[in-house]
């Protein structure tokens, strides 16, 4: 994906998030969505021990102590909070946390998450996301609707070994919206240029059409 | 190093500290990515050449941030971690069957390490109550009709932290993300040693503003502050 395809993204996720949310943001395409919340009142959480995270730093204003979950240098809003990664996790555990924005390498369509493991390739281990997954109000995955080989990421029954299971409530890819309902999949919203027949055969679970399908620039 | 009166007998040398650190102990080290992870005692260990360590920290770093090099260059035998996901020497290794890795889910890891430095038995957790590697081999503990794993506690012999402050007691204050899983270890280890940016006289620092009590700190050093550079630079 393009930077363009990433960001239009990023930015149709930042609609979910309102003024009073408590946020995490997974790294990746997550964290581009504050560029697309100018002036919002949102506090954004972080595992490592920050509730509160603002805008990045300018380049020579970095503060190697004050850092996001992924390492990179932030500042914080006024309000913001330290704490040690326990007292995080009791915020992620106690369902204190609206929304987390999570990637994804497949998602079924029950919801089920899985974002950490691809076996014989990669073993980075689940980190954080887990209880985030498990935990969190609402889960938003955010990727790209086909892997490299152009197989679908959305698929009836995850072969990959599960984050979490039925924990999704929104995914967003470069081609559509669906959510994820009682009854399966609900396609929502087409991303221009693709169409519903083209965002049907790229996904390996049975879509259902909102009849209020809209399409998005 | 310091013109505060050693009180307690708690301020040593980083060499003396590093003498109590030898092959085979089981070590927990604060930070996160390598952020709040003591430099100058892990510069002094990889340089004393200490081997087959067990390692239990929140991450595996950077391979050359934290306790990267310790895992990159073979040091350690097991780690007990979250991911190893941003040091891609420790998934080559893991590969190669040169370490040994206990893969927790961050949130269970930390609340092990706060049981085993609380004294608890183990602690009831439903993150992957149901998950398949997860939930494999551990006791399951139904409380109120909802099903529970049974996490086992933590502990090492030796803990080490790093804080921004301390005083002669070991009383420690920590930087601001640098806190992370500081105040959790500090609290784990059979013995801690705290690395810190400055050490205060007895009384300067505010009761109220004590993160990790000083009973829970057995040594104290002085950090030369960090000797790596950060990803992001």
């Amino acid at each position: 994906m393009d930077l363009g395809v990433r960001e239009r993204i990023a930015k149709r996720a930042a609609q979910e998030l309102i003024d009073g949310m408590i946020v995490n943001l997974g790294i990746g395409i997550p964290s581009l969505i504050p560029n697309f919340l100018r002036n919002r009142r949102i506090l954004f959480q972080a595992e490592n021990g920050v509730l509160g995270i603002g805008k990045s730093p300018a380049k020579g204003e970095e503060d190697a102590n004050l850092c996001n979950a992924a390492g990179y240098p932030v500042t914080v809003v006024s309000g913001a909070s330290y704490f040690d990664s326990a007292t995080a996790f009791a915020m992620i555990r106690k369902g204190l946390i609206d929304v987390t924005v999570l990637g994804g390498l497949q998602v079924s369509e029950q919801g089920d998450l899985a974002n950490w493991l691809v076996p014989g390739k990669r073993v980075p281990g689940v980190g954080g996301g887990m209880e985030l997954a498990q935990k969190t109000k609402k889960v938003i995955v955010v990727m790209s609707h086909v892997n490299k080989d152009g197989e679908p990421k959305i698929v009836s029954t995850c072969s990959l070994p599960l984050t979490a299971s039925r924990c999704v409530d929104l995914i967003i890819t470069d081609r559509a919206v669906m959510e994820v309902t009682d009854e399966g999949l609900l396609l929502t919203e087409i991303m221009v240029p693709y169409d519903v027949k083209d965002v049907i055969s790229h996904t390996a679970a049975p879509l259902r059409i909102s009849n209020m399908l809209k399409c998005i620039e | 190093m310091t013109k505060v009166r050693n009180e307690y007998g708690k301020i040593i040398s980083i060499e003396q500290a590093v003498e109590k650190i030898t092959d085979g102990c089981s070590l927990m080290v604060g930070g996160f990515g390598g952020v709040g992870s003591p430099p100058s005692l892990l510069q002094a260990i990889f340089d004393k050449g200490v081997q087959q360590l067990t390692l239990i920290c929140n991450d595996t770093a950077f391979p050359h941030i934290g306790v990267g090099p310790l895992v990159s260059q073979g040091r350690v035998k097991k780690a007990i971690v979250s991911h190893i996901g941003s040091n891609p020497i420790a998934g080559k290794r893991l590969h190669e069957g040169t370490l040994e890795v206990e893969f927790c889910p961050q949130g269970v890891l930390v609340e092990r390490i706060r049981a085993g430095g609380a004294g608890l038995g183990g602690i009831l957790v439903d993150i992957g109550v149901n998950h398949e590697w997860l939930a494999k081999g551990k006791q399951t503990i139904e409380v109120d009709g909802k099903r529970f794993l049974l996490e086992l506690p933590l502990t090492a012999d030796i803990s080490l932290v790093y804080a921004k402050k301390a005083d002669p007691f070991g009383n420690l204050i920590y930087d601001k993300s640098a806190r992370n899983t500081n105040p959790l270890v500090a609290m784990a280890g059979v013995m801690t040693i705290a690395e810190v940016e400055e050490i205060v006289p007895l009384g300067e620092l505010d009761p109220e503003e004590i993160v990790t009590p000083g009973v829970f700190v057995h040594y104290i050093v002085q950090s030369y502050g960090v000797n790596w550079k950060w990803i992001w630079e």
